[in-house]
């Protein structure tokens, strides 16, 4: 297993809309989707998704259905709602926001300061 | 509809939670499944790949917790039931713990229901009369409220601080309704009385100022509620209907309403008749007589504005008035305000004393029982260390696992409460219609109210709280991880807990109880055997008021003088006397004493006071009085002759110095009279048992004569057998004698209620203290032995004798016993100076009581310890070794 990064706090929403804005998903698919979108460096806790999964979905972000998995399983799939497509949207801009001012922040050398 | 809307919501946020539950189940199912797919595909076996998958996953149950509060269960309602039913089950799973907690709670509980029932009713809320705050009774100087008639009059039109001065007095009279002539008990009212207590009539009218014209010119009845109800089913039309009292036509005015039951508490009156008919009704011509006090109370509601002390500074400027107009009569007056119901000071006061006594006994019980739930919960809190730390290591919060816990502690309460509560409302219903003397129409009204119920439940919820929080502590300390590696923790160190503080208080205020009630019980036992100056066993009484069948004066005499002869011809009669009253009967009447030398006979000059019989010859015999020195009185002891009287040892020795002085000399009474002594008796007892030695004086009922009868008759078989001929013996004689006959044994019944009410509650509480500190030992020694049940196996192992085991398992709840009745014992003996008040002769240091406290603990212990022990001993080391 290759190094894993540690989660920050208040990213594993953002991650979770990531990965189902890329086509509905079950909960192992999610785990499994974002391992594959995070180059395998970010690894979730797989009990600690489903209380986030459930959050989301209170907060109508998420919408969920029971349908059947491609090994025939029954799983229930997870998709974006509108309100949940703005909110990643935002988040998404709001992370940049903060990843480009530390990101420019860490790259400051001394003599420009 | 809102409130139905939110019960609707509640219901299907239940129901949402089991669907939630499904639905979560359902999707971690798939969860797992979909990861051992994957595990299978990379090479393991189903089943090892399915094992994989849970063990990555991890605790199922935390997160499904987490969940329900992602989801946005968790909301209080709930969480509360959920708590509700999972403490539901986990008593069920112990059923002896529950069953001692909520019987213990609901011992105390319900004595604490009990007294404060009967403090609301008797001090809270005595009368229950309109406008009870300004309501108030006069009270003389001695605490009694008798006045005489004149001065009530003079009271009544020269007071400016009363709206309306009424007065009653209490009688029997003989009531002929047509049927079986009965004596009834009579409030003799003034005209204003009903106005003044602001008392409307529930049919017909009741009385008013304007019906009294003078002596006997108002012969108007006015019937209580309870006495129309039985005596004339609820007839409305006896109204205006005449019936005979004492012989004399009367006319019904009226009834009064259900609630009202007379201004003495306890003593409900079956009719009411105007104060200015008492000659019909006593047989005495009293209304004009200012020295004879025998209105029973005055009293009436204060103007507004007029505060107590301005009212009683005005009744006392009409005192000095009156005793500077009437010197002989109203000698030093003075007077204060009391409330009345309780007959002011002078019932009020040792009512008040005992019941708030009774109160902090039934308020220890209280603390005993909740110190009792805080050792057993503690006790348990600790066994259940390991679930405890086992939820918490599976992700509970600690504030959930108290919460339970407080829910199971309420639970407990809520239902000891109920169950007590009911269990006092049971006995006040029997205590309502009790009537503890058959010739009194006494009753307590003492039935429960809402402040009654409030108070139980909050002091039952109160105690839950209480003892719920103490294993609090023991929960937050708690390590997961240490608990589930080591089994238990165990600090079997030296150090005092909380819970050994707990038991020691417990059981000192368990011997506190054993101890008063002890000491009750044995100032009982003596009360009865202590010698009364008469001899009550195999004498019969037979009492009479002659004016109520008619007679007066010399034929009164002459049926006194016929009842004599008839009985003494009787079989089984050995001697038959007759008295005015006796000792130890209700009504006492006491007079005052003078020198021989003194001229001025105000009550201020008196030599002595001294309870005053007048009896017929043969009355020391009768009554087994013995007489010491000097001669009975004779038949020729009449109007005729010289005054005589026969004095007690105690008026021999504070009139004349000495018992040998006394014969032969002389004294003075109230109206002048010149007495001789002629014989000398013992020392008795004459208002109750409890008193100091008081003086007495008999005089000749032949110099005197009175209506009022009491044939004592003396017999040498069993005095039972012999109620029923005296009866018929003196109904032949007239069959309209309103009678009662009992032996005298019965009739002082009334004597020792108090002291048997005293002994009865604190024996009751003594042992539910006794109760309730053999469970709290009983706890603590079980539960000390299964702690160290480990340990025990050992030292049997290693080959420890018996009693090295016991001493191992019990020396901790043994030192808690011996200490806690060391100073329960000596709390107790404090206390029982309190108790001295009431119960006769309750002497603390009385090698009895002690002995008995100490054996009653030791034996309380021993039965306490006796299964842990027991099981301490049966220890099987090698299945203990094994098991742990």
């Amino acid at each position: 297993m290759p190094d894993q990064a540690q989660l920050l706090p208040g990213t594993l929403d953002l991650l979770i809309l990531k990965a189902v804005s890329l086509g509905p998903l079950h909960g192992y698919g999610v785990l499994l989707r974002i391992a594959q979108i995070s180059g395998e460096a970010l690894m979730i806790e797989q009990g600690a998704l489903y209380p986030a999964l459930f959050r989301l979905v209170r907060q109508g972000l998420l919408k969920a259905n029971w349908g059947t998995s491609e090994n025939n399983r029954r799983a229930k799939f997870y998709e974006l709602t509108a309100a949940g497509r703005k909110r990643l949207r935002e988040e998404t801009e709001g992370w940049n926001r903060l990843a480009g001012a530390i990101a420019s922040a860490l790259a400051a050398q001394p003599e420009e300061a | 509809m809102k409130f139905l809307g939110s019960i609707r919501l509640r219901i299907s946020a239940l129901f949402r939670r089991s669907e939630l539950n499904a639905e979560m189940d359902d999707e971690l199912a798939s969860h797992i499944q979909l990861r051992a797919d994957d595990l299978e595909r990379s090479g393991l076996s189903r089943a090892e790949a399915e094992r994989r998958a849970h063990v990555e996953f991890g605790g199922q149950e935390r997160y499904k917790e987490e969940i329900h509060e992602a989801s946005g269960g968790g909301n209080f309602v709930e969480t509360f039931f959920s708590d509700v039913r999972f403490s539901l089950r986990v008593l069920k799973k112990s059923p002896g713990f529950t069953i001692v907690a909520i019987g213990t709670l609901a011992l105390a509980i319900g004595a604490n229901a009990l007294v404060f029932a009967v403090l609301n009713g008797l001090i809270l809320r005595p009368l229950d009369l309109p406008n009870e705050k300004s309501l108030y009774g006069l009270e003389n100087r001695n605490g009694s409220g008798y006045q005489s008639y004149p001065d009530y009059e003079d009271l009544r039109d020269r007071n400016s601080s009363f709206q309306s001065l009424a007065a009653f007095g209490i009688t029997q009279a003989g009531l002929d309704t047509g049927k079986d002539p009965a004596p009834v008990w009579v409030y003799e009212t003034s005209g204003n009385y009903f106005d003044a207590l602001d008392i409307p009539p529930y049919l017909g009218r009741l009385l008013h100022a304007s019906d009294e014209r003078g002596p006997n010119s108002a012969p108007y009845i006015v019937l209580s509620y309870g006495y129309w109800h039985n005596h004339f089913q609820d007839d409305p039309g006896v109204v205006g209907r005449t019936v005979q009292l004492n012989m004399h036509p009367y006319t019904i005015l009226g009834v009064t309403p259900p609630e009202f039951h007379g201004t003495l508490l306890f003593f409900s009156p079956e009719i009411f008749v105007p104060i200015v008919n008492h000659q019909q009704l006593a047989g005495a011509e009293e209304l004009s007589q200012r020295h004879r006090r025998w209105v029973f109370e005055l009293l009436g509601h204060l103007k507004p504005g007029v505060t107590r002390e301005q009212a009683i500074a005005d009744l006392n400027s009409i005192a000095s008035y009156l005793e500077k107009t009437y010197p002989q009569d109203d000698g030093d007056t003075n007077f204060t305000l009391a409330r009345p119901g309780l007959y002011g000071n002078f019932l009020g006061r040792p009512v008040e004393a005992f019941l708030g006594g009774l109160m902090l006994l039934a308020a220890l019980i209280l603390l005993a029982a909740c110190a009792n739930l805080g050792t057993l919960f503690a006790a348990r809190a600790s066994d259940r260390a390991r679930e405890i730390s086992l939820r918490i290591a599976l992700g509970s919060s600690r504030t959930r696992i108290l919460r339970q816990l407080l829910t199971e502690a309420t639970l407990i309460a809520l239902a000891g409460g109920v169950l007590g509560l009911l269990g006092s409302i049971a006995l006040l219903r029997r205590l309502s219609v009790w009537q503890p003397f058959p010739r009194f129409p006494i009753h307590v009204p003492v039935s429960p109210d809402v402040r009654v119920y409030v108070v139980a439940l909050l002091l039952a919820v109160a105690s839950g709280l209480l003892f719920g929080v103490v294993p609090v502590r023991q929960v937050l300390r708690t390590n997961a991880n240490e608990v589930i590696k080591s089994g238990s923790v165990t600090t079997v160190g030296r150090r005092i807990t909380v819970r050994d503080v707990l038991l020691a208080l417990q059981i000192a205020i368990c011997a506190v109880l054993v101890t008063s009630s002890l000491v009750a019980v044995r100032g009982l036992a003596r009360s009865l055997r202590s010698n009364f100056g008469f001899d009550p066993q195999n004498a019969v009484l037979a009492d009479t008021e002659l004016s109520m069948a008619g007679y007066s004066g010399p034929a009164a005499a002459a049926m006194q003088k016929r009842m004599l002869d008839t009985l003494a011809g009787s079989p089984g009669v050995q001697s038959v006397a007759f008295a005015d009253t006796l000792p130890l009967n209700l009504d006492a009447r006491i007079a005052a004493v003078f020198p021989d030398k003194e001229t001025d006979l105000r009550a201020s000059h008196a030599a002595a006071k001294g309870y005053l019989y007048q009896v017929s010859p043969g009355y020391l015999r009768a009554a087994g009085t013995t007489l010491l020195a000097g001669r009975d009185f004779s038949w020729h002891d009449d109007e005729s002759t010289p005054a005589v009287a026969i004095v007690n040892q105690e008026f021999a020795r504070r009139v004349f110095g000495s018992v040998t002085d006394a014969a032969n000399r002389y004294f003075k009474i109230q109206d002048g009279t010149r007495v001789q002594v002629v014989g000398i008796v013992e020392n008795g007892k004459y208002l109750n048992l409890a008193e100091d030695q008081k003086a007495a004086l008999f005089l000749p009922i032949l110099q005197r004569p009175t209506t009022q009868t009491w044939l004592v008759v003396r017999t040498g078989s069993d005095p039972q057998q012999l109620v029923a001929t005296i009866r018929d013996e003196l109904h032949s004689l007239d069959a309209g004698l309103p009678l009662n006959v009992q032996p005298w044994s019965s009739e002082l019944q009334g004597v020792l209620f108090p002291s048997r009410m005293a002994t009865l509650s604190l024996g009751v509480l003594g042992i539910m203290g006794a109760m309730l500190s053999i469970t709290g030992i009983f706890g603590l020694a079980a539960y000390s032995v299964s702690k160290r049940m480990r340990e025990l196996g050992i030292r049997i192992a290693l080959g420890a004798k018996p009693q090295e085991v016991l001493r191992a398992a019990l020396a901790r709840p043994f030192k808690l016993l011996l200490f806690g009745s060391m100073a329960g014992l000596i709390l107790g003996l404090l206390a029982t100076r309190v108790l001295a008040a009431i119960v006769y002769q309750a002497t603390p240091r009385d090698p009895v009581v002690l002995a008995g406290v100490v054996l009653a603990m030791a034996l309380l212990g021993l039965l306490a310890t006796w299964i842990p022990a027991h099981r301490a001993l049966n220890v099987d080391p090698l299945i203990l070794l094994r098991d742990e």
